[in-house]
């Protein structure tokens, strides 16, 4: 009979603070990663605006417009600082945008952590490959590099 | 001694010509159905009803549970919209049942009834909410306030009162919170309601625990998974503008930071 007593003071209040393991919040580390990736989203849209549209604008619409867009072309625009800069943040702010954009697309719509760590390396991975190639070549682009087999140059370094 | 107690006459003198028969209409309802006792699958069950220009959903879900089949299982308490047991999935949107006439539904098609999304579901139309409570009791739904207690009531002004009044309204039903994309996705961001209650307190000028609030809500499970989607805001049965109460709250976190 006691024991009876026992069990019935034992019994837990019906939910007392059990919640499904699937919705246990682990601790996130400290720090305001997420606002500067939200503030950044902003600031570099607002930017991009201006960027991309100019960009448009100065390659299709002036002069020739999109049927002098060549080799010459490219190299004749950064032979400018102006345009270098130009490309180089555009470029970087850019490629930061949308992969910051991708990152939280995942993390929306993939659940398990494991399909998230996969597809943030891959994504982490090709922006890196991507920047570090598009900074390169805004620098180092040689429409005519010496000593390279004629035929595979365009006509006009040969002019 | 055993004279007759007439009733006492109506003080309100009613033509004829009011009142009158209710216009009434068939409906089909169809209730998703869960009992883990019996199958992990859930499935539709159905029932075609007579109904009339007053009646809500509720009132179709008590017919069908007094009247065809009592073991349909949903949650309400008061039936008016105050005390937020009631919340479910109606034709894809989250709604109070009580809240809802049918005649405001499309009554010939079949009128879908399931549970709110993206919480456990315990049978039928009924949720595990204790996720859901979880995240209210993290943000700490309460004045915490420093210095001495006051002798008297802590007082406000209008204006004060004003800033945070549209927070106050909510009644934890979780229709916000379950209309949510990226709660349905694991169920790990605080979600609205736990912010619209955190909004009623960061921005009440009594209470001194603001940046407590604003660093819990800091967290990449906080503001900051909010796409504003505006769900919430539609799908809040008090009206109140969530989406806007959780840009406030970034607001804050932001202007505390930067």
């Amino acid at each position: 009979m006691s024991t009876t007593t026992n069990d019935a003071a034992s019994i837990e209040a019906p939910r007392s603070g059990r919640i499904a393991p699937r919705y246990a919040r682990t601790p996130g580390g400290k720090g305001n990663f997420e606002m500067l990736a939200w503030l950044f989203m902003r600031i570099s849209g607002a930017i991009l605006i201006v960027l991309i549209f100019t960009h448009l604008f100065v390659n299709l619409m002036v002069g020739d417009g999109i049927q002098a867009v060549d080799f010459g072309f490219v190299a004749g625009k950064w032979a400018s600082p102006l345009w270098q800069v130009w490309d180089l943040v555009m470029l970087w702010l850019a490629m930061l945008h949308g992969t910051n954009g991708v990152r939280v697309i995942i993390n929306d719509y993939a659940d398990k952590n494991t399909t998230r760590m996969t597809l943030k390396s891959i994504l982490y991975i090709a922006s890196l490959v991507i920047i570090v190639l598009g900074t390169l070549v805004i620098f180092t682009f040689d429409p005519c590099p010496a000593g390279a087999p004629a035929d595979l140059l365009a006509d006009f370094c040969n002019a | 001694m055993t004279t007759e107690i007439a009733e006492p006459a109506s003080k309100i003198e009613l033509p004829e010509s009011v009142g009158g028969d209710i216009p009434s209409f068939e409906i089909t309802l169809k209730v998703r159905r869960y009992n883990p006792e019996v199958s992990d699958e859930a499935y539709w069950d159905e029932w075609k009803l007579t109904m009339y220009g007053t009646d809500r959903v509720l009132d179709a879900l008590h017919k069908v549970k007094w009247e065809h089949d009592g073991s349909v299982t949903f949650r309400r308490s008061c039936g008016h919209g105050v005390c937020g047991s009631d919340a479910m999935r109606i034709n894809g949107r989250n709604r109070l049942a009580c809240k809802t006439l049918l005649k405001d539904l499309d009554t010939s098609k079949p009128i879908l009834v399931e549970p709110i999304k993206g919480l456990p579901v315990e049978k039928d139309l009924i949720v595990d909410m204790e996720p859901f409570f979880q995240s209210y009791r993290e943000i700490m739904p309460f004045l915490i306030s420093k210095g001495h207690e006051p002798t008297k009531e802590r007082l406000q002004s209008a204006e004060d009162r004003e800033r945070f009044d549209d927070t106050t309204k909510c009644i934890l039903c979780a229709a916000c919170t379950s209309s949510c994309p990226v709660f349905w996705t694991d169920g790990q961001y605080f979600g609205p309601a736990a912010i619209v209650n955190a909004h009623r307190f960061i921005f009440d000028s009594r209470d001194d625990a603001g940046d407590m609030r604003l660093e819990i809500l800091n967290d990449k499970e906080g503001v900051w998974r909010c796409r504003t989607t505006f769900n919430c805001s539609e799908a809040c049965p008090r009206g109140i503008q969530v989406t806007k109460a959780i840009a406030e709250v970034k607001q804050a976190i932001l202007s505390r930071s930067v």
